[in-house]
């Protein structure tokens, strides 16, 4: 069983901040973090191959740093990476990407001398954009089935059988080889690197991709390839603040009495 | 691609098991909106099975035209055959835009259908308008966690696409007088079309409001400590309200509670009436998934906890003693 | 002299410290509180490759440094003071006399399962009537006709106890030799027969490590588990702890800086007579104080670890290490307490943890009057 994990090296949006007066957003010292979906993508590839002997392969696309989470993925336990990186794509929106990646697929499958991977893992989504359009633009593009918000997963044979999160609960969907499944976090907790692997990790050489190497048609990428454009970047307005009512000499019966006149005063209960 | 040649502003509905969903209704709501603006129409896609009784309510609140795929095999939901349908319609008919709901359907649906169409697709929209030079449609969603809204545009393709959160918006009024044409259509699909099979559903929390249409909700964060309050002291408030349990990423990761109730950038986006955060600290995350709430009631110990910047009234105090004497309060009034 | 980490050490401090937040912070509070010592979570971290940090590959050991090691426990006792001692005993007192006194054959059998993460292990030498003492020992090993022994007596306050699969007791051999000859260490395992467990020890703090008595009856010990040559004990029990030391000492810094971290974070939030305490000099000194202390433990810390990563002699430096340490861990708590005020001896803040936790790597490991006593001695020789 080949599986190929889709994985993104993103800022920590946890620790993003903004700037007060300006209100721009403060970027700098912001960490970079192997997107926390992906790792669940790896989780479930990593015990398909503890379990069923697959081979675990990773692609990412984006700037030479981002070997660092590739690095990350091969101390975990996948088996390969690749990194997807040209000044070319950069900009892409999740059309353009979608189309690069599925391009980089094919380029992998090729260089690896095999026929197809059988299953491609993504996060549900990057929490840097919280698209989860990637994923299915990835199947459409190479013409392979989609499963997304994947909560457990089951390999038998060829085929996948997939617990969807929903609205209702669950959705349990059924797949032939090839399929593209989106993982959320309630799909496993993905494991910690060891020690050992971060190391071998470490001296690990990580192939790098063109644009040309994987004969993306520049049409279709980047910025000037990217149907939607960003027209305008802002702060969200913020609600303001409104009568926060301490509770003086441990008088909570104070304090409560406090909120329901308001409360009923506005007619809110 | 001759841009005006297309037409029209759909929304694709999304009906679970007969029932359309509140953001259908939403969407409609902006569509009409958009579409008064630009001189457009408004039209929806309704596919199912047996679906063609719900083609009325969505006249009533706004569609002026409604194709409707009735078909045997399109009774559960499958994205590729659902996809299909979509793009022969945008084929057939040419429309301008598709409002998709941003549920996890619509977010699996959409991108699917914008990649075979080779367009733009803006995801989890929270605002929509037009722009006054060239009428496309300006599409306002939040980024970077929440910290960042970014307004973006399809100018030169079609359809023009965009996942709309559900909650958002309201749900316009129903108008009975209101008429609308409704056109039947035929799927026009084969087995190769259905690349997944549904095996089944498996609904979860079946009793209780679901916090996605509750209009209170009692929220807990990391300050519960554990697991107790969600079943306990949050529940007989929300229960007394009429409401919802809720819950910050913090307690879900701790695993105080299911991951169905949490709020928030990564969880849900919610539009209740009352909003009841306790002990919740309130990052942006948080604050992303319920700024849509009329009356944001925050109950916190840190009088620093960002919380209390975007509440409409609050306590300083442990939430343990205040939700347990707002609840005997509450009772009292309602007797 | 270089006081740059390498990236090696950038990695264990990484890893440890991906593992202390995403595992360790979220349960803290409720695993301290009620004493849970969590055996899967114990696995987990043993399966992170830590304990492997300077062993050699063929032991599956990460063939790195000392100080890597010193780095990852320091980090842990961040988080989770209990777990970093769970980990430290296992290496420090189990993983490292096996390696340094033992044979090829007991290396494959017992080191090799501690340095992959795969076995606890403990190590037993105190006991009711020999505590800084220790040549007072009671347990019995008496030795067999097939060359086996025989262990009779107990042992009190074994960090891991109970739980640990693989354990060095020390005990006389004989008795006519005297402690510093007459002693030997043993390798025993869990599942001896005749070796038990007694009473769980109630404690002040390290609430998620388990400590645990050890009772031997008729215990029947193999000739090859004699550690080293019978008589060998007292010098391997000494050596021992002389590394065990310096990982106490990072356990100490590691609460240190906790301690210190929390206090900075809170003197900037809490706000009286209208502005930040920290915006008032006696606590910016005060916390200023505190972090030149930890600096100057951390220097004596890292030095005694590279002292025994380069095979020198460091028994004075590893007690040098463990008492500023210790001494400063409990110093920056307790005044990490004074700082939170009345909300730092209320247990729902972390620092009154930091004070419990501190506490212990004052006493064990050798208290801190025996680190005297070592420095002394090695002063007026």
């Amino acid at each position: 069983m080949e599986i190929l994990v889709c994985v993104k090296q993103v800022p920590d949006t946890a620790e993003v901040k903004i700037d007060p007066v300006k209100h721009t957003v403060i970027r700098a010292g912001v960490p970079n973090i192997f997107n926390p979906f992906d790792q669940n993508a790896l989780e479930a590839a990593l015990q398909l191959k503890d379990n069923q002997g697959a081979k675990v392969t990773l692609l990412s696309m984006g700037p030479p740093q981002a070997k660092d989470v590739l690095r990350e993925g091969l101390a975990m336990g996948a088996d390969e990476a690749y990194l997807l990186t040209d000044r070319k794509v950069g900009g892409s929106d999740t059309l353009a990407t979608g189309y690069c990646i599925a391009q980089a697929i094919k380029k992998v499958t090729e260089l690896k001398g095999i026929e197809k991977f059988d299953i491609i893992l993504c996060g549900k989504q990057a929490i840097d954009g919280d698209t989860a359009q990637v994923g299915p633009q990835i199947a459409c593009e190479l013409g392979i089935p989609q499963i997304t918000y994947a909560a457990d997963l089951k390999v038998e044979g060829d085929t996948v059988t997939v617990k969807q999160q929903n609205e209702e609960g669950y959705i349990v969907t059924e797949a032939k080889f090839p399929v593209l499944i989106t993982a959320v976090k309630e799909l496993n907790e993905p494991r910690f690197p060891t020690i050992r692997g971060t190391m071998k990790a470490k001296r690990r050489e990580i192939p790098e991709l063109s644009a040309d190497d994987v004969k993306a048609d520049e049409s279709k990428i980047g910025l000037s390839g990217s149907p939607t454009k960003v027209r305008k970047i802002f702060t969200p307005p913020q609600r303001t603040q409104g009568l926060v009512i301490p509770v003086e000499d441990d008088n909570y019966q104070a304090a409560v009495d406090t909120l329901m006149e308001k409360l009923t005063e506005q007619k809110i209960i | 691609m001759d841009l005006a040649e297309y037409k029209g502003i759909y929304v694709i509905a999304e009906q679970f098991e007969g029932k359309l969903r509140n953001v259908s209704f939403e969407l409609l709501g902006q569509a009409r909106v958009l579409a008064d603006t630009i001189g457009d129409e408004v039209g929806a896609i309704l596919i199912g099975h047996n679906v063609k009784p719900l083609a009325q309510e969505l006249i009533t609140h706004g569609a002026h035209k409604v194709y409707v795929y009735d078909d045997e095999k399109l009774e559960n939901y499958n994205t590729t055959a659902y996809a299909k349908v979509i793009c022969d319609f945008f084929n057939e008919v040419k429309p301008n835009v598709f409002l998709v709901g941003a549920t996890n359907i619509g977010r699996d649906l959409g991108p699917r259908v914008a990649n075979s169409l080779q367009t733009g697709l803006t995801a989890d929209c929270t605002g929509l308008a037009v722009d006054d030079d060239n009428k496309t449609i300006v599409w306002t969603r939040p980024a970077l966690g929440g910290n960042i809204m970014a307004e973006i545009i399809c100018p030169d393709n079609r359809p023009q696409m965009g996942t709309v959160r559900p909650n958002v918006f309201k749900k316009p009024e129903a108008d009975p007088s209101a008429t609308g044409e409704v056109i039947e259509k035929t799927a026009n699909l084969t087995d190769a079309d259905f690349m997944t099979k549904f095996v089944e559903l498996i609904k979860m929390g079946g009793e209780g409001v679901k916090i996605e249409e509750a209009d209170v909700i009692v929220s807990g964060g990391r300050g519960m400590n554990g697991p107790e309050p969600f079943t306990g002291m949050l529940k007989d408030l929300a229960d007394l309200l009429g409401g919802a349990v809720g819950a910050s990423r913090a307690a879900v990761d701790a695993g105080w509670i299911d991951a169905l109730h949490q709020v928030g950038q990564t969880g849900k986006t919610v539009g209740p009436k009352i909003y009841i955060a306790c002990g919740i600290s309130g990052a942006i995350q948080h604050l992303a998934g319920m700024s849509g709430a009329d009356c944001v009631i925050a109950i916190n110990k840190d009088e620093d906890a960002p919380i209390f910047k975007v509440c409409d009234y609050g306590i300083v105090g442990d939430a343990f003693k205040v939700v347990p004497m707002l609840t005997e309060a509450i009772k009292k009034i309602k007797g | 002299m270089d006081f740059n980490l390498t990236d090696v050490h950038q990695e264990f401090i990484n890893l440890a410290a991906g593992f202390g937040k995403k595992k360790l912070a979220p349960t803290i509070t409720e695993r301290d509180h009620q004493g849970i010592f969590d055996e899967d979570l114990v696995s987990e971290m043993l399966g992170l490759g830590l304990c492997g940090a300077y062993f050699e590959e063929k032991y599956g050991g990460a063939e790195c440094d000392v100080l890597s090691y010193i780095l990852a426990v320091e980090e842990l006792a961040k988080y989770d003071a209990g777990m970093s001692i769970t980990l430290s005993a296992t290496v420090s007192l189990c993983a490292n006399p096996i390696w340094q006194f033992g044979t090829e054959a007991q290396k494959e059998k017992y080191l090799t399962p501690l340095v992959e993460g795969k076995k606890l292990g403990a190590f037993g030498l105190t006991e009711p009537n020999a505590g800084t003492d220790a040549s007072g020992q009671q347990t019995v090993a008496v030795k067999n006709e097939d060359g086996s022994y025989t262990l009779n007596g107990s042992k009190i306050f074994i960090t891991n106890g109970g739980a640990a699969d693989i354990y060095i007791v020390f005990a006389m051999t004989d008795k006519s030799q005297g402690s510093h000859n007459g002693i030997s260490a043993f390798i025993l395992e869990k599942d001896m027969p005749g070796f038990t467990f007694g009473k769980k020890e109630d404690k002040l703090g390290i609430h998620t490590s388990q400590t645990m008595e050890l009772v031997f009856q008729d215990v029947k010990v193999p000739a090859e588990n004699l550690l080293g040559q019978e008589g060998q004990g007292f010098k391997i029990a000494m050596k021992t702890l002389d590394g065990g030391r310096i990982g106490v000492a990072a356990q100490a810094l590691g609460i240190a800086e906790a301690a210190l971290q929390d206090a900075v974070e809170y003197s900037k939030q809490r706000v009286q007579f209208g502005k930040p305490l920290c915006k008032f000099q006696s606590i910016s000194f005060k916390l200023a104080d505190m972090k030149m202390k930890v600096e100057a433990a951390r220097l004596l810390v890292y030095k005694a670890a590279c002292k025994k990563q380069e095979d020198q002699p460091f028994s004075v430096d590893a007690a040098i290490a463990k008492r500023v340490a210790s001494d400063v861990a409990m110093e920056i708590a307790t005044e990490a307490v004074q700082i939170f005020g009345g909300y730092g001896y209320s247990e729902e803040y972390p620092v009154a943890r930091h004070l419990r936790d501190a506490k212990i790597t004052q006493i064990y490991e050798g208290t801190n009057e025996v680190q005297l006593m070592v420095t002394s001695s090695a002063l007026l020789r």
